[in-house]
């Protein structure tokens, strides 16, 4: 086993495109780190330059204590799970596992032995015999993490695997997939779009945007503080609403005029200054009252089933608000919004960081 | 279609029949004239069921030939064989391995490269044939396989096809490979080929079929009659200046040279609709 360490990374495309902006990242050896971001964020592209599918234009990628930035994918003791599986159409399931370890001339027996064990372990023995054509996406979808399986690899890569599959295999596969990485015990680095299958399965969670790293931490720190304003409105789901606001002095900021209290401001603010005021859906609770609240005009409401989503606007901005079902009537056309000086995130509209306290 | 209207169908089925058999029937009177004799042929009476010739024809034309031009059919067969089958074998060979280089590898002058071959698309045998036959002329190549087969194997066809081919195979495919420790020459035999078998089978009877019928290049370089080819046979038996064309022998000799491509199209198209069943990426 073993970590992956990333220094400076930089990837730079014919025509100074700079995909990577020089990401610098320690995994830790058995972790699970998920790399997420809008598209175009360059994370892809990260993943695969520690694959070694795309050269490196800048810094360092070690596997382990070894530099990997000369050393051929095959070399680099990787296994990579691919968004369109890419399982050879022409060999049955038994040959798309067993052709890694053909090619580095594994004894018969043994490669007989991983491919069948790794097949006990995916559930996947009864299809040992058939082409890939003949499964399904879930199927398919098995087979290839048993083609990374059977390697024993340093490090597992995933590149968007569930993205093919439908919403309720996905859900699926994401707890398989989670619970297959407890039980190897493998560093894995897994790069989604999707923040919910980044939340779920990460043990270390990196949100990119345009080439950099914006925050890393564990899913709940980068929900309950996002550095960053970005990460604050791409983390959770609904996003999170950002209304502008004013600083009115220490641990008080107002929006609208409507004056709320804040216990994480970071101090020597000017006061008249403005600011930007993250709150999320889940973390005001409509209809309430209180010391700081704040009023919505509502547009429309959404039923989720067991919550209700009031959309409408706060001081002009848009805002949604999540509540239990039932708790106020849909036909609401103003709200009253309680909100916990606790849950209160403050970013700077320049430079869109957290002002919280240092 | 749901609808069903008996005369619609009655009316399209006839004109189907009809055009077979307009197509069919210069093939059925050749091989009915392959069973006759001479006299019969000439005095334009033939009779359109077979007649009573054919084992002496057909025996005749494989190993005697006609009566003038005394090369048997069989020797033309097997030149013809071989030009067509070096041709088919040496255009894959040459189009898989060109197109595997131009999609595969980055080099200096890839896109030139590329392009060089897709002009000589442009120039078919016929339009080159003089610098051609100069060049194999020189080489000394008149009158041997090589010289028939080489000049037509260079052309780009092949390659486009494979090219085309080859690009609508997932880049992933390559990089699994590259991950699962295949170099550029076990990608090249344990993924691609396998893949391109269709392809493959494809080139190969549009390949065989232009090779078997070409006659132009053939009647140029080849002088001696042991190298002739079954088309120019053909066309040899029926211009003949002072005796009487033996018609039998000419038609049981095109008789014979429909055999072969018509077997290439009938057990490769098996090949073909297998690997069309079968292919999925």
């Amino acid at each position: 086993m073993a970590g992956v360490t990333l220094d400076t990374v930089r990837k730079i495309y014919a025509g100074n495109v700079e995909a990577v902006k020089g990401v610098s990242l320690g995994i830790e050896d058995g972790s699970f780190c998920v790399l997420v971001g809008p598209s175009g964020c360059g994370k892809s592209t990260l993943l695969r330059m520690i694959a070694g599918l795309e050269t490196i234009s800048g810094g360092e990628v070690k596997i382990g204590d070894r530099v990997v930035n000369q050393v051929e994918p095959a070399d680099r003791d990787i296994a990579m799970v691919f968004q369109n599986y890419a399982l050879y159409p022409h060999m049955s399931v038994y040959d798309n596992m067993a052709y890694g370890l053909k090619n580095r001339k594994t004894p018969k027996d043994e490669i007989e032995k991983r491919v069948k064990e790794a097949a006990r372990i995916l559930a996947i023995e009864s299809f040992l015999a058939r082409k890939p054509r003949q499964l399904s996406g879930g199927q398919r979808q098995r087979v290839a993490m048993g083609r990374a399986i059977v390697r024993k690899p340093q490090v597992f890569l995933f590149d968007e695997p569930l993205s093919n599959l439908d919403a309720k295999l996905r859900v699926q596969m994401r707890v398989e997939i989670k619970r297959l990485q407890r039980a190897l015990g493998v560093t894995s680095i897994y790069v989604t779009h999707d923040q919910v299958e980044a939340m779920t399965l990460s043990d270390k969670l990196v949100v990119m945007s345009g080439g950099q790293i914006e925050q890393v931490g564990t899913p709940s720190e980068v929900y309950r503080r996002p550095e960053t304003r970005f990460v604050a409105t791409f983390i959770g789901s609904p996003p999170m609403n950002i209304l502008p606001g004013t600083v009115e002095g220490p641990g008080r900021v107002s929006v609208g005029g409507q004056s709320i209290a804040v216990t994480d401001m970071r101090e020597g603010l000017t006061p008249g200054s403005a600011i930007e005021v993250g709150l999320r859906p889940e973390d005001v609770q409509a209809g309430g009252t209180g010391a700081s609240t704040l009023s919505m005009d509502v547009d429309f409401v959404e039923e989720l089933g067991a919550t209700q989503l009031f959309h409408g606007k706060v001081a002009g901005a848009e805002f949604i608000v999540q509540a239990s079902t039932g708790q106020l009537p849909a036909d609401t056309r103003k709200l009253t919004l309680a909100v916990d000086p606790a849950n209160v995130h403050l970013f700077d509209p320049q430079t869109t960081k957290r002002l919280g306290r240092v | 279609m749901v609808e069903n209207r008996p005369f619609a169908q009655f009316m399209a089925y006839l004109t189907l029949v009809i055009g077979v058999l307009i197509v069919a029937f210069p093939v059925y009177l050749a091989i009915m004239a392959s069973t006759f004799d001479t006299a019969t042929i000439i005095n334009g009476n033939m009779p359109l069921i077979p007649g009573d010739q054919a084992g002496e024809n057909y025996s005749r034309a494989l190993f005697y030939g006609g009566k003038l031009a005394r090369e048997p059919v069989a020797m033309m067969m097997a030149n013809s064989m071989i030009m067509a089958l070096g041709i088919a074998f040496g255009k894959i060979l040459i189009s898989i391995l060109s197109a595997f280089a131009v999609v595969y590898f980055q080099f200096p002058f890839r896109k030139t490269a590329f392009w060089v071959i897709f002009i000589t698309l442009m120039l078919p045998v016929e339009v080159r044939i003089y610098p051609t036959y100069k060049i194999v002329a020189d080489l000394g190549l008149l009158d041997t396989y090589t010289g028939l087969i080489m000049p037509l194997i260079a052309s780009a066809t092949g390659t486009l096809l494979f090219r085309q081919f080859f690009m609508t195979i997932p880049d992933e495919l390559l990089e699994a490979s590259k991950i699962d420790g295949a170099g550029a020459f076990r990608f090249f035999k344990d993924t691609l080929l396998p893949l391109s078998v269709t392809t493959i089978a494809a080139l190969f009877v549009i390949q065989f079929i232009y090779g078997w019928n070409q006659y132009l290049w053939p009647l140029l370089i080849t002088t001696q009659s042991s190298m002739q080819t079954i088309v120019i046979g053909i066309k040899k038996m029926i211009t003949t200046t002072d005796a009487l064309t033996e018609w039998q022998i000419a038609m049981t000799t095109a008789v014979l040279a429909m055999v072969p491509p018509v077997l290439v199209v009938i057990f490769m198209q098996r090949l073909f609709v297998k690997g069309l069943v079968e292919t999925e990426k």
